[in-house]
């Protein structure tokens, strides 16, 4: 069977030249960077090559990365690391209602210590409302996290007005707030410069711009106070003990490279192929809807609910078919509740459980979007003759 | 996928049995809520204290298609005493098992069997099933 893999965002295949690149630091170049002899420093070189690479990416100075196990821990690290550092002034963090669970189950931890959470709301389309941030701003706010791009919907946030929304508050307070974002969906993917950005953290992950998995980075301004994430060592500068991943590193960094070098080519395919799975979608099933902001958008996600059929029901059927792509129904994710971003956009119960996800990429063609083409609408009449939400199947 | 599925299930699934509506059914049992993302509607028609015909629909995941179609099958042909006696557990067993997050969907079609065999006897017998509740309403979900 022909397989159309359509869950990028899930994760991507590893380049095989960042497979090629990593592979001597498996064996050949297998010292510990922080050995003083010829083998560590070999190591140790190679790191300080990809940080180099990693950092021009996303237009920061090399010593304002550190490297992490991937985006979980870098979220993890700016959150309860600038909490940790700055709790005597404040005890209190902004975040959004659509973060990643690694955003806002850290932030429900922190709560469970006594910092003080406000979650954001956003508009239909997931756009989170400056006046909204200016005005959760307190004396006691220590810390923003709002992501970049949504991982579902796609949404992308207007990060650097947020940014000028919170100086000119913390000016006005005469305090110091950090603004974290992650940027997991975007790095590698949309031109971002932390500067233009005007962020202070800004989270990574080398397997979503087709690096290795168990890899990834946090980016932390100079002079940001903040506790180290893991002790036991001086890894990092003394921020993130462990022996550094090296061969993940290496590919993070040629992933990097080679991001940076097709990224504005690579939006232009994959923009194109994303509107046309949009339109095709839209006008061959009725009752669709398209779900995320219809511009402000990843080049490459597509997220439509599909109203009387339920998303695993839908998933099964495409996956017998080779075709991959994700859900926001809690059906697949083994929690009761459908997407909480889905939700948070104002989607009832019904049309969250029955929403999908296409993710495209590299490999993605426009004979996988025709073959999704052709065989989504008749899984969704098949799904709708046998649902009681509609009479009939259309 | 997070819930691997049995042989038996996808077959369910991809196949299933008895999917429809029947004209004038003798009981009608709608059970779910699309909150947790199943509803199942199960129409039955009875001769004779028999249930001689079983159809559904469902709007849910792979597991709740699967257990609607092995609820009916398993319920054709028998009498209501019997049919009554029919367990979530005995469905998932049919299906040779479910993931356990997905034990919920097998309750609901147990509870789909009850409600419409309340339906019915409260149109023949102008009394439902004593003390009966659906058991997907009265328990936790247990995802």
């Amino acid at each position: 069977m022909r397989r159309v893999y359509l869950d990028y965002a899930a994760t991507t295949p590893t380049h095989p030249k960042v497979v090629e690149a990593m592979i001597p630091y498996f064996s050949d170049k297998f010292g510990n960077p922080s050995s003083l002899h010829h083998f560590g420093q070999e190591a140790k070189a190679a790191i300080e090559q990809a940080r180099e690479k990693v950092a021009r990416l996303i237009g920061a100075k090399p010593e304002e990365v550190v490297f992490t196990s991937g985006g979980t821990e870098a979220d993890n690290f700016a959150l309860e690391g600038v909490a940790f550092a700055h709790e005597a002034r404040g005890r209190h963090i902004i975040t959004s209602a659509i973060e990643h669970h690694a955003v806002l189950e850290c932030a429900e931890f922190l709560k469970k210590r006594g910092f003080q959470i406000t979650y954001l709301p956003v508009d239909k389309y997931g756009l989170v409302d400056l006046a909204k941030v200016a005005e959760a701003i307190t004396d006691k706010t220590i810390l923003v996290s709002i992501m970049h791009a949504n991982n579902e919907v796609g949404t992308i946030q207007p990060i650097a007005e947020i940014a000028k929304v919170i100086k000119a508050r913390s000016q006005a307070l005469g305090i110091r707030i950090y603004f974290h974002t992650d940027a997991v969906q975007t790095v590698g993917h949309l031109p971002l410069k932390v500067e233009e950005l005007g962020v202070d953290l800004l989270s990574m992950s080398a397997h979503k711009l087709y690096g290795p998995k168990g890899v990834g980075a946090l980016y932390i301004r100079k002079g940001t106070k903040i506790t180290r994430f893991l002790h036991g060592g001086e890894q990092e500068n003394g921020r993130r003990s462990s022996t550094e991943n090296v061969p993940g590193i290496v590919g993070f960094g040629v992933a990097a490279e080679i991001a940076e070098q097709e990224m504005e080519k690579e939006n232009k395919r994959l923009m194109e192929l994303r509107d046309q799975l949009i339109k095709g979608i839209l006008e061959n099933i009725p009752d669709s809807q398209l779900n995320g902001h219809p511009g402000l958008r990843l080049p490459n996600n597509v997220n439509v609910s599909i109203k009387y059929v339920e998303g695993e029901s839908m998933l099964l059927n495409l996956d017998m078919q080779g075709i991959a792509a994700s859900t926001g129904s809690a059906c697949s994710s083994g929690s009761l509740e459908p997407s909480h971003v889905l939700l948070a956009l104002g989607l009832s119960h019904e049309l969250a459980h029955g929403s999908l996800r296409f993710t495209l990429g590299r490999y993605t063609s426009e004979e996988d979007i025709a073959t999704v083409l052709k065989v989504l609408p008749e899984i969704v009449y098949k799904l709708r003759a046998m649902s009681p939400l509609t009479k009939g199947g259309k | 996928m997070g819930a691997p599925y049995s042989e038996k299930v996808m077959d369910h699934f991809m196949h299933p049995r008895n999917v429809g509506e029947m004209e004038n059914p003798d009981g009608v049992g709608r059970v779910g809520n699309p909150i947790c993302g199943d509803i199942m509607e199960m129409q039955l028609r009875i001769k004779e204290g028999v249930i001689v015909d079983a159809k559904f629909k469902t709007f849910g995941c792979g597991a709740a298609i699967a257990t609607s179609s092995m609820a009916t099958e398993m319920i054709k042909g028998k009498t209501i005493e019997e049919a009554l006696k029919l367990t979530n557990q005995a469905v998932a067993e049919a299906l040779d098992g479910l993931p356990p997050v997905k034990m919920h969907c097998s309750v609901l079609a147990e509870d789909a069997v009850k409600a419409a065999i309340d339906d019915y006897l409260r149109k023949t017998t102008g009394k439902g099933l004593e003390g009966w509740k659906p058991r997907s309403e009265t328990e936790e979900h247990k995802h």
